[in-house]
């Protein structure tokens, strides 16, 4: 290799480097910025009105801020489950929702109406395995969302007039403001006990989850 | 001669510059690009790759071809420089759904500096250090 290749190959070399870098250090950035937000204000990251999984006096708390529409959110469904299934006595899995695409406002509606009529996990479970027929992100198909809910067994007449149910809507309004102000842009976005994953990932929220509950089994409450 | 590499290998390096950092604001700190930004990336990421090639080779014709393409984005850029500056009518074109192209905050550093005249001042420092490096390297 002569001088001038070796040359223009450090140089990629380093400028991606550089780049690297760049974007280590700017997420590190954000990263802390959130902690910090969601530290000061741990009231907002578990709200009272927000659908629970598993028990409540379970020692670690995963708080999962989730958009019906959302591919990843999907994906991580049955790796959540799993996690539930695996710690049924320390771990509680709570929903907050973040619908940052179109249309998934409606779901979100369609999903709390659900949770009046105790068809919750039932009508999560279709509206996630339908995703792709109906989350289509530039046109969403909301009828085809409500078909899958009402084959699940929810009852559609009932849920029109729930979703008009100022309750209903006070909960699709906090959340929007939790996420706002826990700087929260992505979903799935996990926090386990208040500590959010050190980089986004399945090994991660796994390692978060076990390392939790080793905490909360050395510590045992009174 | 080696000067007229090194101006070779300074236009790729601001192409790999302009396309990293444009790769920075979209994907890292989550800006959406607009319709005229896309057409500017069209152009200017190109050019990172096929002028890192020409200097890498040594390949006149890589010089030749990358121009081209720096002429087109010097094309948009100023389009684009000019709509934000507010200098071209707004009934020229209507609002369509999506990223506004001229009301997007698009200032760096506290509306120091606008996004678009970054790219204006990269695509006209290219096509000029192509221009001299051909001229430099014509026989």
């Amino acid at each position: 290799m002569n001088r001038r290749k070796f040359a223009v190959s450090l140089l990629a070399l380093a400028i991606l480097a550089l780049f690297a870098l760049g974007v280590w250090t700017y997420q590190q950035r954000v990263q802390k910025a959130q902690t910090q937000a969601v530290e000061q204000q741990t009231d907002r990251l578990v709200r009272a009105h927000a659908p629970t999984f598993g028990p409540a006096s379970a020692p670690v708390t995963v708080v999962e801020f989730f958009d019906p529409a959302c591919e990843t959110c999907r994906a991580f469904y049955p790796i959540v489950k799993d996690i539930l299934r695996q710690y049924p006595q320390e771990v509680r899995l709570v929903i907050r929702y973040a619908p940052f695409h179109a249309g998934s406002d409606q779901v979100v509606q369609l999903l709390e109406t659900a949770r009046l009529q105790d068809k919750y996990q039932p009508v999560l479970e279709a509206l996630l395995a339908s995703q792709p027929q109906w989350a289509d992100h530039g046109q969403p198909r909301i009828d085809v969302a409500v078909q899958h809910a009402e084959q699940a067994g929810l009852n559609i007449e009932k849920a029109k007039l729930d979703a008009q149910r100022p309750e209903v809507q006070a909960v699709l309004k906090q959340d929007m403001e939790d996420l706002v102000a826990l700087q929260i842009t992505k979903t799935p976005s996990f926090f386990v006990n208040g500590r959010g994953l050190p980089s986004f990932g399945e090994a991660q929220l796994r390692d978060l989850v076990a390392e939790a509950v080793a905490q909360a089994k050395a510590m045992p409450e009174k | 001669m080696n000067r007229p590499w090194s101006l070779l290998v300074l236009a790729w390096l601001l192409a790999s510059a302009a396309t990293l950092g444009a790769l920075f604001l979209g994907e890292v700190m989550g800006m959406t690009p607009c319709v005229l930004c896309w057409y500017q990336r069209i152009f200017m990421f190109p050019l990172a790759i096929v002028l890192g090639i020409a200097a890498f080779t040594g390949d006149r014709r890589g010089a030749f071809y990358s121009l081209w393409l720096a002429l087109g984005g010097l094309c948009i850029a100023s389009y684009h420089t000019l709509l934000v500056a507010g200098w071209i009518p707004k009934t020229w074109t209507p609002c369509g759904s999506g990223v506004s192209c001229a009301n997007q905050k698009l200032d760096l550093f506290n509306g120091a500096i606008q996004i678009p005249w970054l790219s204006l001042a990269a695509f006209a420092m290219l096509v000029l250090l192509l221009i001299t490096y051909l001229r430099k390297t014509a026989r």
